[in-house]
């Protein structure tokens, strides 16, 4: 076994300290090291998105980013988005849109549309389906998740 | 009358129970489930679409440190030749046995053929590289015509046609033959005017759910088994790892997590028992995990199919004769939906004359497993393109001719028996008089295509507990796994019994030794029979509440009813009591209240849908982009609106997928080459306009609030109505699914 | 009487007739006396006094159990029909 690296990183805005191997991913790390297991292995491969996080403010997927290169940086992850009592305007407006089905992307989807809404407040709905692309959701047709992203960005 | 009625509960749109869970990211997937000591399992799959296994060797693997155990077929008890009932109808155990790990033979790449157990996943994969197998390399077959001709490699020495209780004498590819006849089709062909026959091909098309397969397993000294996986029915894992492992179902425990998607895929067992022996050879908690490639190439794709449609029609568009030639790529092991497929083909219609044959033919690719409405999606495509081209030819509107000739209540189905109450016409009115089918299309290299489709729906067996709390809500325990929003829609029937609002139902989904038999959720069944369940749980309460006003007030129960979240006293005193004021006083009327239902009903209502779709047709690169879709379907009765949408929207898109892009492409070796994310391109939402979705409500006398099962027959249509709206486009008859750009440049005569 | 209906490819057995009225108040009652007047029908839909794995039966229009013991109306249709394979019908437990 490879001699593993001790590694700081800020997650959801708390430092936190870790060990990990020098092949092990940012997803495998979040997930088996640190126990959130919010972002999710679809492909392991970059083509599905469910893993998608913030690292230093770029929508990133966690799967094709190593543990150890998050050193000094900043992640965000779905975990770290509601406050204690008040959900982010983004999961309000999933649910209230019925945006999700079985649900195994949707923290993948909110994290990509965060980002999304981070540097533009106002998309358009082709805006939001260009971004989205990089994330696959096999239950919706996608319709009331582009319809709850809209949404968000219209309560902001 | 069912139609009428007006309901507090059902119709409205309720935040799903479990929403806020799984949009934080807390909500457990099988995944996700860690315990201490746990080791990681990985399986060895061969390269080979056929090969005989001549040797296994694992002792290199076992060497290396980390690795716990090695198992392969030996450590499975010996299946014989038993037919076992399970999940998936009648199944040969020995094949169930061979698809988890191949003892003999492997008849498709990536075929199970051993697993290790390691401290970790790295090291778990390491140690497959150093299991070495020697092969017999065999010639694979991999498509249904050739598997069916007289000189093809077999597949199974053993396999032998079987037609209705009849088996051939001589070994086949061709597991079975069916056949359904109705009245004189020579005499119907006769009185025909027009007769359209055309050839279809189908390619293999996967769920592509998003979560890869998983399960954890672990032995506990007493030899109690519990498993924590994904699975689309916890009841149905039991039994089929009972069959596998030969081993008692009251010592099995299956923990049903949160389940990513399935769409019929999650049915089959695949490592589920893997883990199990190994876990048993540790005596640690084993998780097992595949990853994309594995779940391409080692689980249940649908299957490809070759199809024949001749129809006959009169000239004024009366459908006179119909006859169908399905053969279905059943995959390694016997057990395609050709089924389904035959009974499903000409539903939409009332012919009086009919002949379907349907053969199940094994393959070199992955046994084929459920996927929405199973079998009817490949089936439609060929017989609702030969109806638009009767359209076409005799200068009906499309959706006129579906009229005319549309099934109905007391009409015989082709496979024989007679439909109850259905709402094809209904559908077919309500798409004809939606705004899309009225709108201008004209432009060039734009067209516009419509297509119907049926599926049957099942009811079979749920349970359901319900436990009153003093606060005047209540805990509803169920079996179901939540696939797509049904606690909602389950413990809003509930509700809408008592008189209390959606909020005020806790939906659990429970193990399988905490709830009674619950089948699986697929059959468009869970809304429909866990439903059904749970409303009957919940008139159980009522009873058992009836009597409890009537013992506070002393009275007779006859003279207490319940309207409204109110019971009162009629017929003498006076006395009314909220449903909630009831339940804080349980202990001194008697103590706590469970109420139970159980189910096994007979009346789900089939389902209907009728699509319109437009499209635009690149030229130069072959292209098609779907301009907009309207989907319109019968869902007896929508208890949670948004989700029955979101039903349509998913099935319809998973169907323009199938339509325009998905499919396995296999090398000559037998090796699918696309087995990713990447290069199996499912739609994204860049490719897709919104989805209307358009509810149409002809109860089903089955239920007590009319539901119909919905998650199925929304990909029944899709294929058809796009390759009728590219055949308005640019004038040519799509036949051969997907209608991939190339594809449609060779239609053209471009390439 | 309850009708039954022959499947196409069992009608060898019946002369070409495609539904025949046999008395019996069960399922497994209809199928004994479809044996005394078509002999050979029991082995293609019974093995071992249950209904045949692969065979469905449908009584009324609605899909049963496939129980031999399943009771039937005096009016009854019964249809025996290719089980639906490929995993949407569980069948007996």
């Amino acid at each position: 076994m490879a001699r593993r690296s001790h590694v700081q990183t800020t997650l959801n805005g708390e430092t936190v300290e870790f060990l990990c191997e020098p092949r092990q991913s940012l997803l495998e790390v979040l997930r088996d090291e640190l126990h959130l297991t919010g972002a999710k292995e679809g492909c392991n491969n970059g083509n599905c998105g469910a893993c998608s996080v913030i690292l230093d403010g770029r929508l990133v997927n966690s799967c094709l980013v190593l543990g150890v290169e998050t050193e000094g940086k900043s992640v965000e992850t779905i975990e770290g988005l509601a406050g204690p009592d008040k959900l982010h305007p983004i999961q309000d407006a999933f649910l209230e849109n019925a945006a999700l089905q079985c649900g195994i992307c949707t923290p993948g989807f909110i994290m990509s549309a965060k980002a999304l809404l981070d540097q533009n407040p106002n998309p358009t709905e082709h805006e939001v389906r260009y971004w989205l692309a990089g994330n696959l959701c096999r239950c919706t047709g996608y319709d009331k998740i582009v319809r709850a992203v809209l949404d968000a960005a219209a309560a902001k | 009358m069912l139609e009428n009625k007006e309901y507090k509960v059902i119709g409205t749109r309720p935040i799903r129970h479990d929403g806020v869970d799984k949009v934080t990211g807390r909500a457990l997937y099988g995944a996700d489930f860690q315990a201490a000591g746990l080791l990681h399992g990985r399986v060895l799959r061969s390269p080979h679409a056929h090969a005989r296994i001549i040797s296994i060797d694992t002792s290199r693997a076992e060497a290396l440190p980390g690795v716990k155990s090695v198992v392969t077929a030996k450590d499975l008890p010996d299946a014989g030749d038993k037919v076992a009932d399970l999940g998936e109808g009648a199944v040969n155990l020995k094949h169930l046995c061979d698809n988890i790990l191949a003892s003999d033979k492997v008849l498709y790449k990536g075929h199970a053929v051993a697993a290790v157990a390691a401290t970790n996943p790295h090291i778990a994969e390491e140690a497959c590289t150093r299991i070495d197998v020697e092969y017999e390399v065999l010639p694979p077959v991999l498509e249904v015509r050739q598997a069916m001709a007289p000189d093809a490699p077999l597949l199974h020495e053993h396999l032998k046609t079987a037609s209705m209780g009849e088996t051939a004498d001589e070994p086949s590819n061709v597991a079975s033959h069916l056949q359904h006849k109705l009245g004189d089709p020579e005499k119907g062909f006769a009185e025909a005017d027009i007769i359209i026959e055309r050839e279809f091909v189908t390619g293999t098309v996967h769920q592509g759910y998003i979560e890869p397969h998983n399960a954890t397993a672990h032995y506990n000294a007493d030899g109690q088994l519990t498993i924590w996986c994904s699975t689309q029915g916890a009841f149905t894992v039991r039994e089929q790892v009972a069959e596998i492992l030969q081993y008692p179902i009251s010592k099995i425990k299956v923990v049903p997590m949160e389940i990513g998607g399935g769409f019929g895929g999650k049915i089959s067992v695949y490592i589920k028992p893997v883990a199990a022996l190994l876990a048993k050879k540790t005596g640690k908690p084993v998780k097992v995990l595949m990853n994309r490639a594995d779940v391409f190439e080692g689980t249940g794709p649908t299957p490809a199919s070759y199809i024949r449609v001749k129809m006959g029609a009169t000239k004024e568009g009366k459908i006179t004769a119909a006859e169908a030639y399905l053969a279905f790529e059943a995959g390694a092991y016997p057990g395609s939906p050709v089924g389904p497929g035959a009974m499903c083909i000409f539903a939409p219609y009332s012919i009086e004359n009919v002949i379907i044959d349907g053969y199940d033919v094994v393959v070199n690719k992955p046994k084929t497993a459920p996927y929405r409405a199973p079998g009817a999606p490949n089936a439609a495509f060929g017989s609702e393109t030969v109806v638009d081209e009767i359209a076409e030819k005799l200068g009906i509107d499309p959706l006129e001719i579906r009229l005319l000739n549309a099934a109905k209540e007391g009409d015989r189905r082709a496979d024989g028996p007679v439909h109850p109450r259905i709402g094809c016409i209904e559908t077919v009115e309500a798409a004809k008089a939606h705004p899309h089918y009225t709108a201008p299309n004209g432009k060039k290299h734009h067209g516009r295509g419509v297509a119907s489709g049926y599926w049957f729906n099942i009811g079979l067996e749920s349970s359901v507990t319900i436990n009153v709390n003093s606060d005047g809500t209540i805990n509803l325990v169920e079996g179901s796994t939540d696939i797509g929003g049904t606690r909602a829609s389950i413990a809003m029937q509930a509700a809408e019994v008592l008189g209390i609002s959606a909020e005020s139902v806790n939906p659990s989904v429970v193990d399988t030794n905490s709830v009674g038999y619950t089948a699986v959720t697929g059959g468009s069944r869970t809304t429909y029979a866990t439903g059904y369940a749970a409303y009957e749980a919940a008139q159980d309460v009522k009873r058992q509440m009836i009597a409890r006003a009537a013992k506070l007030w002393e009275v007779d129960e006859a003279n207490v009813q319940f309207a409204d979240g109110e019971f009162s006293s009629i017929n003498g005193k006076e006395e009314q009591i909220s449903f909630r004021d009831l339940c804080a006083r349980l202990g001194e009327t008697g103590g706590p209240i469970v109420g139970s239902g159980t189910v096994n009903p007979g009346g789900a209502g089939g389902a209907y849908a009728t699509h319109v779709v437009d499209v635009a047709v690149d030229e130069e690169t072959g292209k098609v982009d779907i301009l907009r879709y309207t989907a319109v379907q019968d869902a007896g009765k929508a208890i949670h609106p948004s989700y029955v949408e979101g039903q349509i929207q998913g099935g319809a898109v998973q169907g323009i997928g199938w339509a325009l892009n998905e499919e396995y492409i296999y090398n000559a070796e037998g090796e699918m080459t696309n087995a990713s994310f990447l290069d199996y391109r499912m739609p994204t939402c860049l490719d897709l306009p919104m989805i209307d979705a358009v509810i149409v409500e002809v109860p089903n006398p089955g239920h007590p609030y009319g539901v119909r099962g919905v998650g199925e027959v929304p990909i029944v249509p899709p294929m058809a109505a796009i390759a009728n709206a590219i055949y308005d486009a640019i004038g040519v008859r799509m036949t051969e699914l997907p209608m991939s750009p190339d594809r449609l440049l060779k239609a053209m005569g471009k390439i | 009487m309850p009708i039954v209906a022959i499947p196409s490819l069992l009608r060898n057995l019946t002369n070409g007739e495609d539904s025949v009225t046999v008395p019996g108040t069960t399922i497994r009652e209809v199928i004994n006396n479809l044996e005394t007047h078509y002999p050979g029908m029991k082995a293609r839909l019974c093995e071992d006094d249950r209904i045949k794995p692969g065979i469905a039966v449908y009584v009324n229009g609605l899909l049963t159990r496939g129980s031999i013991l399943e009771s039937v109306d005096a009016d009854a249709e019964i249809h025996f029909l290719p089980a639906i394979g490929g995993g949407i019908s569980e069948t007996v437990h």
